[in-house]
């Protein structure tokens, strides 16, 4: 099921979880704005993980918790740190990707 | 007189209070509990949960700092490895089975118990180990891994499992 959302002035494309169906709508308002929703204040050092993930996710590389702490980007404990209730799969929404399938 | 009962049918699905803490238990050493109980423990920390392993018995194995990365598989007495009980039991059976699983395992980018044990712990996952299983082996805290949160009795660690919504898993 796709459902639209407004964030700001923009009209995005959701799924029913709240993961934007088209990175290619992503905004860096629209990712601050999920933010919000998430009850993240976002840093730069936030910022740079998104890029990070965005990146993985235009390369098609499938994403896990592992491949992050690997990525010499954000450890795995600051990536828990950034995102404490749910590093891979808040900040993948904040980024505009799907939601991570990995258990890792 | 009120007599009538509300159908629980009818009640929202968001009145479901979300899992707090999952408080493991592992007691085998056999890759594939061992990994079931990482496994666990670590998406319980992935969606936000706490988690924390208490390691008894057996399971000290896998927090043992000369015998973690040489866990096998049983390839005797486990109906699931479609061998015959006999040829399961022949030498080098077993380090073979354990061979491939970790093969498959890799390539599905499931990390070595080591480096999983290192993840679990940045994650924020407790480990603990168990005091009379300690005694029971002869096991010094030396003998076990740095990233060790501690060594508790059981009675500390239903303290810890305190609170709303703590689950409780024996692997």
């Amino acid at each position: 099921m796709v459902i639209e959302k407004t964030y700001g002035e923009l009209c995005v494309t959701c799924n029913e979880q709240g993961y934007l169906t088209d990175l290619s709508q992503w905004t860096k308002e629209v990712g601050a704005e999920i933010a919000k929703e998430e009850g993240i204040e976002m840093t730069d050092r936030h910022w740079e993980v998104i890029n990070y993930l965005q990146d993985q996710c235009r390369k098609e590389v499938p994403l896990s918790i592992r491949k992050v702490g690997k990525s010499g980007i954000v450890s795995i404990k600051e990536f828990y740190q950034l995102f404490p209730k749910g590093p891979l799969k808040i900040s993948s929404r904040i980024a505009g990707i799907p939601k991570p399938v990995s258990c890792i | 007189m009120e007599n009538t009962i509300e159908n629980p049918v009818t009640k929202s699905v968001d009145d479901k209070k979300p899992i707090k803490k999952m408080m493991l238990i592992l007691s085998k050493a056999t890759i594939d509990n061992v990994y079931a109980c990482f496994i666990l423990a670590n998406g319980a920390r992935m969606e936000g949960i706490e988690s924390e392993i208490f390691f008894t018995f057996f399971g000290l194995e896998a927090i043992t700092k000369k015998k973690l990365e040489k866990l096998h598989v049983a390839t005797v007495g486990n109906p699931g490895m479609h061998i015959p009980t006999m040829l399961g039991g022949l030498p080098g059976m077993e380090a073979l089975a354990t061979k491939m699983m970790k093969a498959e395992m890799e390539k599905l980018d499931i990390p070595p118990v080591g480096e999983f044990l290192e993840i679990l712990s940045a994650s924020g996952t407790k480990l603990w180990a168990c005091k009379l299983a300690m005694d029971m082996f002869h096991l010094d805290k030396e003998n076990l891994i740095d990233d060790l949160d501690g060594v508790l009795t059981v009675g500390d660690f239903y303290e810890r499992a305190k609170g709303d919504n703590t689950h409780l898993l024996f692997i």
